[in-house]
Order: structure tokens, then C-alpha cells, then sequence
């Protein structure tokens, strides 16, 4: 495991958080995750033997839990919700121009690498939908046309690198 | 009769503008005043006020906040924690989001009162997985408040100390669920546990005595400490005290928040005056009151019987449209006040497209360590997308209706009962609709049709 010095001193100062080293498990794969990007195979190993745990406590925890990825995404990650007041006003409409826009399938990363589309359950924001989440940023009444507009600035984004 | 006016107890400073959400801003609006007040006071006589105040928890159960903290085993000598659910997930539901992007000041005040008054020494913000910006706003906002001396040790010179940290989820529904949320705050999949002998006042976090309550709830707590339980008790009615915040979301025109006096307003008043009506050219049809697993109701139904008003029975005769929506109502109806989030879906939706939508859901976030629940959600998916992505059959109905009744009752947890109430209303309140799904899809789909699943 290759992290960064600044989550390594994060890792040691969440496990303080508790009375015991268990419960940091989902900080430390926040953290993990963050830095990385997806938690790579030996994660279970490097957390459980952190946290003084078998690796199966770490990895049950990974598999259950929907915003851990095994598996690299795009360099964004544009999650759509798909429950009912979203979908109700167009939500699966905005997840297939997404799709459509980078030429990808949900779970997929794009082919030009530069983002995943996923389709997620309720993200609390249900009197703005449709609503979608691009990295930590929430976008609010997202129809087709503002759909198309984040990716036009996605890739116009990418273009400059 | 015209909508009561809206009264922003909780959602005073939601919105306005020039209100930011550092310490500064609150503390310029008041802002910890009422803790100042509060750890000069006798813990006990503030589980009292709380009591007199009636409130009931915000999260879903309407649970009596008073009674909830009095169970707490206090004799134990193990600690006892404090969590702040704020992993909002039923669907249809966003108050807590405003509450913690906006104002989270008003939250971790209300926190420490709550833990003062418990004598909690450490409390957790249990925040959701898919609300990160939330969770750094919370941390900066305690580490204002550590840093003015209302949060850690020796507050205010008092001697009392409380530590509070935030937690993130990672995008499991099942949290929410009291706990479930324990175990996941322990490290572990958020598989609820079984009660008895796991009730969170006696054996929660760490197995130790615990308190789980909703954001909402707590920040009501706060107004509580301030002008005290009787005072707090006059707002609303009886058995329904204070205010309540609805989140209206779906086929209105002004979806929102919205926060009233408890059980002064109806179901009509809310949608057509608050909420604008349908929009143009649409009609409603449907509503679910407390979030998605709430029974869904049918606009042009009726509901009569016989209610408590003051000390006499009187007769009621209502439509959705007249039902005040507060949790002894809803309840008399046969659904819930819940979260308060409100869904509408007007003549456009077809109800099975909708069920198959919610099932989805359920679905994915049974947590599956009971096989009623794992099974009879993923069987309720399968038949109600096969419906509409497949072939849908004149027997489908009672077949989803047959799972539905297998489920609830026989699992560990409350989401037994929460993922067959919709399929359950669904076909007794629109069992048409079902049964001439074969008949409505071979005619096609207007253009604009909105796909639901």
C-alpha cells in the first residue's frame, strides 16, 4: 500500500476517534479510497493488520458497503440518483445522455478513461431532481440539457490537460 | 380555509441571505446562548422539559424523544454515547441536508445540550456517506466550537466535558436503522441487531447504554432548553407538539421544505396552496406521505371512522386532500407520517412503473442477514420489473401480494415492514391498474412518457 504521508497521519489520528481501533474501519477506507482512488487488492490486509483485525472483518465490510470500489473508476465519477422523485422528473433520461455523452455503459469507465457513470439510490436532495452528484459536487435539476452542459465542461475540462 | 402560516423554528435561518454557516454568524444571531443557559442547569430538570415538551422523533417512528431518553440504563456504570442520526436516506426526505450545510451550529449546540442533560461524554455525528461536504462542514463547525470552548473539555468552566466526531457512511439505507447504524459505527456491516435484548438505551454502541436520535429531533431540543416544554408544547396539537418540516418532492409545482405547527395542516392545503397544485394540464393521483415506505394513498379515496377530539369521539369523513398531516392522523389512515417526505405523482405515472421503481430500491439496500426480507425484496424487484421490461400477467398481483404478506413480521428489523408496505398499498389502493397492466402495455407510450424503472 502506497499512501500519501498526509493520509497516513490522517489514518493514525481517526483511530483515536474511538475506544476501539474497529470502528475506524470505514474512516480508513474513506481515506484509502480518497487517496487512491479504489481500494486495490491488499487493502483488507493493510487495514486489518492496522486495526488489529482479521482481513475478512475488513473485506465483508468493503462488499457491503455500495460506495467502496474494488475496481479503478474514470478520473470523474458521475453518480445519477435513480429513485423514485428523480426518476419521477426525468432521472433515468439524465443518466442516459450521461451514458450517451461519453459513450459509455453504467459501472463502465468511458472510453477515453475520463469518467464512470453510475446509477445510485436516493442521495437526499429529492426536491431538486432530478439529482446528480459529479465527485463531491452536488448538481441540482439536472434534465437532459443541463446533463449535456456538465459534460460539455467535462470535456472541455479534459481537453486542457 | 386557507394554509396556517409556516413557522421556522428549525429552518429559521434556512435560506436567508447573508447567513453563513461559521460560528461567527451564529454566534451573532444568538447563537449558544441557550447551552450557556442550559449547563447551568440540573441535567434532570432538562430530560423533564423534554418530556413536558411532548416531542416526538423526526427520523421516521415518531418515537417519543422524553420516554426514549428515559429508558437509558443510567445505573450501569458504563458510559453512555450519544448519536446523531444523520444519515438521512428514506426516500423523499431532505430536511437534514439543509440543516447541516446551513446551520450546523444549531445542530452541534442542540447536540451538547442533549449530552449535558444525559451526561454523554462522547457523541457521534453519524453523517451520510453521500453528503462529504456536509461532513466537512460539521468538522469545521466542531472545531469552532472546540476551539470557543462549547465543545471538549471543561465546557464553559463547568467541569463537564463532551467530545463530539463525525462519521461517515458509505452509502447503505439500512443506517438509518438504529442499529444497524450502531454496528456500522463499530466497524462492522450495518446489520441491525435483534431486539430484545439490543435495545440501543440499554445495550448499544460498544455494548453500552445509547442514545440514538434524529438531526431534526435534537435541533428541537435546543428550542426546548430555550423557552421550555410547556412552552414548546402550546405549538401544534395535542400528542403532535412543536413544529414538523415536510419535504415535498415529485409532481407539484413548488416542490420544497416546508415547516408548520404539527397537525395544522391538511394534505390539500400543503399540495395546492403551499405547493402550487399539479402542474399545468395534470391531475393528481397519488401521494406517499413519510417517505417511500409509507402507504401510498389515492386521491378520490375516503376515509371515515371515529377519531379522539379532546376527551370525545367524533366522527370523521375525509378525503386525502382533507387528512392534517400529523402522525395520529396519517396513522388512523392506515399509512405514516414517517420522515415527512412527501411524494406526489400526478395522471402521468402508472403505478406499476412506480411500485417497480421503489421495489428497486428496496432491493438493493436489504442489508439480507434475514432471508424474508432479502428474498421477498430482490422476488418483489424481479416481478415488477419483469411487468414492465417483460411479460406482465394477470396473476402477477396476487403473487407480489403473496410475497408481500410473507414478509413483514418475520424479520430482525423494521425494513421487513417498510419494503412490502408499498408493494401491500400499492395493489389494494390501484389492484386496477395491475390487473390491466397486460392491457396498457400493448398501447403505445406517448413520446414524453418519463421511464420510472
Amino acid at each position: 500500500m502506497n499512501l500519501k504521508p498526509e493520509t497516513l497521519s490522517k489514518i493514525d489520528e481517526v483511530i483515536t476517534h474511538y475506544p476501539t481501533k474497529r470502528s475506524a474501519t470505514l474512516p480508513l477506507l474513506h481515506l484509502i479510497q480518497e487517496d487512491v482512488g479504489h481500494l486495490p487488492p491488499d487493502t483488507s490486509e493493510w487495514v486489518a493488520a492496522k486495526l488489529e483485525l482479521q482481513p475478512i472483518n475488513v473485506l465483508e465490510v468493503i462488499t457491503f458497503y455500495p460506495m467502496f470500489r474494488q475496481k479503478p473508476i474514470g478520473r470523474r465519477h458521475i453518480k445519477v440518483c435513480r429513485t423514485l422523485s428523480c426518476a419521477l422528473l426525468g432521472g433515468y433520461k439524465t443518466c442516459a445522455t450521461f451514458e450517451q455523452e461519453f459513450h459509455t455503459h453504467l459501472g463502465e469507465v468511458s472510453p477515453d478513461g475520463e469518467v464512470t457513470v453510475d446509477f445510485v439510490e436516493c442521495l437526499a436532495s429529492c426536491g431538486t431532481a432530478p439529482v446528480v452528484m459529479i465527485d463531491d459536487e452536488l448538481h441540482e435539476k439536472v434534465d437532459c440539457a443541463k446533463a449535456k452542459q456538465l459534460s460539455d465542461q467535462i470535456k472541455a475540462e479534459a481537453q486542457k490537460r | 380555509m386557507p394554509a396556517p402560516e409556516q413557522l421556522r423554528i428549525i429552518f429559521k435561518h434556512i435560506d436567508e441571505p447573508g447567513y453563513t454557516n461559521d460560528i461567527g454568524c451564529y454566534l451573532r444571531n444568538g447563537g449558544y446562548e441557550v447551552l450557556k443557559k442550559a449547563v447551568a442547569r440540573k441535567p434532570e430538570e432538562l430530560i423533564d422539559e423534554v418530556k413536558k415538551s411532548g416531542l416526538r422523533g423526526r427520523g421516521g417512528a415518531g418515537f417519543p424523544c422524553g420516554v426514549k431518553w428515559g429508558l437509558v440504563d443510567r445505573k450501569s456504570g458504563k458510559p453512555i454515547y450519544l448519536i446523531v442520526n444523520a444519515d438521512e436516506s428514506e426516500p423523499g426526505t431532505f430536511k437534514d441536508r439543509y440543516i447541516m450545510h446551513q446551520d450546523p451550529h444549531q445542530l452541534i449546540e442542540s447536540t451538547m445540550i442533549s449530552c449535558f442533560a444525559n451526561n454523554v461524554k462522547q457523541a457521534y455525528i453519524y453523517i451520510r456517506g453521500e453528503m462529504p461536504h456536509g461532513a466537512r462542514i460539521l468538522e469545521k463547525a466542531i472545531a469552532e466550537a472546540r476551539a470557543a470552548n462549547f465543545v471538549g473539555p471543561n465546557i464553559l468552566g463547568t467541569g463537564y466535558s463532551c467530545e463530539i466526531f463525525v462519521h461517515r457512511g458509505a452509502g447503505a439505507y439500512i443506517c438509518g436503522e438504529e442499529t444497524g447504524l450502531i454496528e456500522s459505527l463499530e466497524g462492522k456491516r450495518a446489520n441491525p441487531r435483534i431486539k430484545p435484548p439490543y435495545f440501543p438505551a440499554v445495550l448499544g454502541l460498544y455494548q453500552c447504554p445509547t442514545i440514538v436520535n434524529n438531526v431534526e429531533t435534537l435541533c428541537h431540543v435546543k428550542y426546548i432548553a430555550e423557552h421550555g416544554g410547556a412552552e414548546y408544547a402550546k405549538i401544534g396539537t395535542p400528542g403532535n407538539t412543536g413544529t414538523r418540516i415536510f419535504c415535498v418532492s415529485g409532481h407539484v409545482q413548488r416542490p420544497g421544505y416546508y415547516e408548520f405547527p404539527a397537525g395544522t395542516i391538511t394534505m390539500g392545503q400543503l399540495l395546492n396552496e403551499v405547493c402550487g397544485g399539479p402542474l399545468p394540464g395534470r391531475k393528481f393521483k397519488a401521494v406517499i406521505p413519510g417517505g417511500s415506505s409509507a402507504k401510498i394513498l389515492r386521491f378520490g379515496e375516503r376515509f371515515k371512522g371515529k377519531r379522539k377530539v379532546g376527551t370525545e369521539l367524533v366522527d370523521y369523513d375525509w378525503g386525502v386532500e382533507d387528512v392534517p398531516m400529523d402522525f395520529d392522523s396519517l396513522g388512523m389512515i392506515g399509512t405514516m407520517g414517517g420522515s415527512g417526505g412527501v411524494i406526489v405523482m400526478d395522471d402521468t405515472v402508472n403505478m406499476v412503473e412506480a411500485l417497480a421503481n421503489i421495489n428497486a430500491f428496496y432491493s438493493h439496500e436489504s442489508c439480507g442477514q434475514c432471508t424474508p426480507c432479502r428474498e421477498g425484496s430482490l422476488w418483489m424487484k424481479k416481478i415488477t420489473s419483469r411487468m414492465v421490461h417483460g411479460q406482465a400477467r394477470n396473476e402477477d398481483a396476487a403473487l407480489l401480494k403473496s410475497v408481500a404478506d410473507q414478509i413483514p413480521g418475520r424479520t430482525i428489523c423494521a425494513f421487513g415492514e417498510a419494503c412490502s408496505w408499498p408493494t401491500q398499498s400499492f395493489i389494494a389502493k390501484f389492484g386496477d391498474e395491475f390487473k390491466q397492466y397486460p392491457e396498457t402495455k400493448k398501447t403505445a407510450k406517448p413520446a414524453d412518457a418519463v421511464a420510472l424503472v
